[in-house]
């Protein structure tokens, strides 16, 4: 509905889906027990896997570093619990695909008390020592990329950062986890912008937060400590706003160049829960050990937000929270960009944001695929203004390249729009995933080629 | 204890609930109005007619799907939508096995052949009408009177005509506003053509209940709205344009409007999403094209009615017109083919 695009603070296209925030938005964050086997995968992340340095039968304690970054695009990994190495093995990750991993047993009787590192002040550090710190403590991108957050901090050479967005969005349904963050956890935010301010060089920091949210905003204004230049916006409820992309241009009208990243236009973007465990872990130089998860979906009986360490194995949290008989799909994320679990003995990773638990009658079961009859509801829905409807008829056809050099199907950051508001029920996404695929791959075989 | 297997599937999980049947069914509900008006107008004839074209219709796509052993494809109401229109598009007393004809080409010759559902390249309705119109000139322009008192019981001998046998026709015939405008000079007014008040094809007539459909399915967005109001206004210019010129010689923009087929056409021909373009730009261009041939046919052609002629033409290039329109994708400055 081109014409109703009226609002100045928004980006361009996007759908509204329902909210389903309800059941857990007013849920203040709880603790999760411990499972008695933690098992850590060393790839949770995007980059390098993290380097196991302990060995099995050691004892560690909670916070102790266990395994190193395995490079510059890498993060640590600390004991989410103090026990013993029962294991080093092969585990399973979402993907599919096994990882390098420990199994951690729990000592049933340890007070869990957490180590303490090197502490960082943020008045006295400079921006390498900062972000040598948000490397060492472990931090990822918490909204559900995983991304190690130094290497997004960094400042490329020539560039410069003016402004600091910090993405409280969450325009995925279902999820309340950054929502309570903001409710709960203002001061280790505002910590954590200081550090990310003085890290980045940044004049000025921005909190985006979507209207569904007022309460957290009006909490985050009436807490805002005035030494910082922060400053709180509000915007209209849209997915998907709390892509990078989309964000940045409902806040400051600017639009990311293609294949680049917000840099280029000054700006550097971080989620809200990531800016809170900075703040939270860098003053006292400790690792990352547990994240807070929303925990719901209609399959699921004890509904919530819940600080859960990582590595918890799914099939623990689901026990523990405890789900109905006829459950379907367990999603690891939102219902719009969430992976679909195919086994319950993955665990809890570090980009885990919520866990949605869907029974057979709420899973799409009738999705008679039609041939596409050029309604144009995804090409009114695509936010990065794709025409997906040419894309998925491209698909059809497996004709990739042309699809990549011609309809710029690089530029699809999979949110899933498309999809959701096909009537014909064509799976456009997921063509577009498979498409992306083996564009990279062959691009990739392109390179070796050359160099050979 | 936990279940050992899961389903998965790919994202998005969750999805909008509406589907393609759930559009064609609308589109049915939108068109019962204007059918129920022109049973009310024409009587037992048109009802005849109606009922035969779409008869045809679903008839053939179902043959056509047992025949080449798929899954028949009735049931997501577009062959339904398709015998509606070419229906509404007959003159009243229109011989029923004509109107059977026509309903089996528009689906066998118009859709089915190029694939089915999403793949026609032209309105399978128009094209049905077209090939009607070639075959049998004389009978798609006689034109019967509405409200005739004896409507509801009379049938009128034409269309219980034999296969291949002559039409006999009621001595009374009325003409349509526009054949009354390009062969007397008559024009009819803007009241008689907006309430129905006339003579035409079927479903023509009325264009208050038209447009009332159309903006159902507009508000619930399950029809461009840039297709209508781009054929009409660009209809409204036009001849407004001519009418400003001498209104003497044209006749005024708001009885090119009303008359003839142009409503029915914009709203519920032209809006054909599988035959018109996708881009906003490309719907736009399209729509006005559209009415602009409208006026042109009917103002310098031999033909009296234009509409049938211009959304054919239109369509066959609308592939053409989405790749013309350039756009531009987010954060690039270049603009690149749509389509």
């Amino acid at each position: 509905m081109g014409f109703l695009n009226f609002h100045k603070d928004t980006f361009k296209h996007g759908i509204h889906p329902p909210e389903s925030k309800d059941e857990t938005n007013a849920l203040p964050i709880r603790q999760f027990p411990f499972a008695p086997v933690i098992i850590l995968p060393m790839a949770q992340h995007i980059g390098a896997p993290s380097e196991i340095i302990v060995r099995e039968g050691q004892q560690v304690h909670r916070g102790e570093l266990l395994a190193k970054a395995g490079g510059y695009v890498s993060v640590p990994m600390h004991a989410p619990v103090s026990g013993i190495i029962r294991k080093i093995g092969n585990v399973p990750t979402i993907s599919g695909k096994m990882s390098p991993g420990i199994f951690l047993e729990a000592f049933p009787s340890s007070t869990q008390e957490v180590l303490e590192g090197k502490p960082i002040d943020p008045n006295t550090a400079t921006p390498e020592e900062i972000l040598q710190g948000i490397q060492d403590a472990g931090i990822v991108g918490l909204g559900g990329a995983a991304f190690p957050t130094h290497v997004k901090l960094k400042i490329p050479e020539g560039k410069k950062c003016e402004t600091l967005i910090l993405n409280g969005i969450e325009c995925e349904p279902y999820l309340t986890t950054d929502h309570r963050v903001m409710l709960e956890q203002e001061k280790d935010i505002f910590k954590g912008i200081h550090y990310l301010l003085k890290a980045t060089g940044a004049q000025n920091a921005i909190i985006g937060i979507e209207a569904n949210k007022q309460d957290a905003a009006d909490h985050l204004a009436k807490h805002l400590p005035k030494e910082l230049p922060l400053s709180i916006k509000v915007l209209p409820v849209k997915y998907p706003q709390g892509a990078e992309k989309m964000l940045i241009t409902s806040l400051l009208q600017k639009e990311v160049p293609s294949k680049s990243f917000p840099i280029e236009v000054g700006v550097v973007v971080v989620n809200v829960a990531t800016a809170a465990e900075i703040g939270r872990l860098l003053p006292h130089g400790r690792g990352i050990q547990e994240r807070v998860i929303t925990i719901t979906g209609p399959g699921v009986k004890k509904k919530g937000n819940y600080l859960i360490p990582v590595g918890t194995p799914l099939r623990f949290v689901l026990e523990h929270v405890g789900v109905e008989e006829e459950i379907s799909e367990v999603y690891m994320g939102g219902p719009m960009m969430g992976v679909a679990v195919s086994n319950l003995d993955i665990s809890i990773v570090k980009g885990t944001s919520g866990i949605l638990v869907f029974t057979r009658k709420d899973v799409n079961q009738s999705s008679k695929i039609y041939p596409c009859i050029k309604c144009g509801a995804c090409v009114d829905a695509c936010p990065i203004l794709l025409n997906p409807s040419k894309l998925g008829i491209l698909a059809k056809f497996e004709a990739y390249d042309e699809m990549a050099s011609d309809y710029h199907l690089m530029d699809c950051f999979e949110c899933g729009s498309c999809t959701y508001v096909c009537p014909s029920h064509i799976p456009l996404v997921q063509y577009f995933r498979l498409a992306k695929r083996v564009v990279r791959k062959r691009e990739a075989e392109k390179k070796v080629e050359s160099h050979a | 204890m936990l279940k050992k297997t899961l389903d998965i599937s790919s994202s998005p999980h969750i999805y909008k609930g509406r589907s393609t049947d759930d559009i064609m069914k609308n589109v049915v509900w939108a068109l019962l109005p204007v059918v129920f008006f022109a049973s009310y107008s024409f009587g037992l004839n048109a009802l005849l007619v109606i009922f035969t074209a779409t008869l045809a219709c679903v008839l053939t796509e179902h043959l056509l799907c047992k025949l080449s052993k798929k899954e028949t494809t009735v049931n997501d109401y577009s062959a339904v939508i398709t015998g509606l229109l070419l229906g509404l598009t007959l003159p009243p007393s229109f011989p029923l096995w004509m109107a059977f004809v026509g309903g089996v080409i528009g689906i066998a010759l118009g859709k089915y052949i190029f694939g089915g559902l999403g793949y026609n390249v032209f309105n399978p309705a128009l094209v049905a009408r077209a090939v009607l119109q070639a075959a049998f000139p004389v009978a798609i322009t006689t034109w019967h009177p509405a409200f005739l008192p004896d409507r509801f019981t009379n049938i009128s001998r034409s269309i219980f005509t034999w296969p291949f046998m002559q039409p006999q026709f009621d001595a009374i015939s009325g003409a349509t506003p526009l054949s009354a405008f390009k062969f007397d000079g008559i024009t009819a007014s803007t009241a008689e053509l907006a309430f129905g008040q006339i003579s035409g094809s079927t479903g023509e007539t009325c264009a208050v209940i038209i447009a009332l459909g159309g903006l159902y399915l507009i508000a619930r967005n399950m029809m461009s709205w840039r297709i209508p109001v781009a054929v009409l206004l660009s209809a409204f210019v036009l001849s407004g344009a001519l009418y400003l010129m001498d209104s003497a010689l044209y006749p005024s923009p708001f009885f090119m409007l009303f008359s003839g087929g142009l409503m029915l056409g914009a709203v519920f021909m032209a809006t054909d999403m599988v035959s018109s373009p996708i881009t906003p730009v490309g719907l736009w261009i399209y729509g006005g094209i559209i009415g602009i041939l409208t006026i042109v046919i009917r103002i310098w052609s031999g033909l009296p009615e234009g509409v049938m002629y211009s959304i054919l033409l239109a369509n066959a290039i609308s592939p053409h017109i989405d790749t013309l329109v350039k756009h531009r994708v987010y954060g690039t400055t270049k603009k690149i083919k749509a389509t």
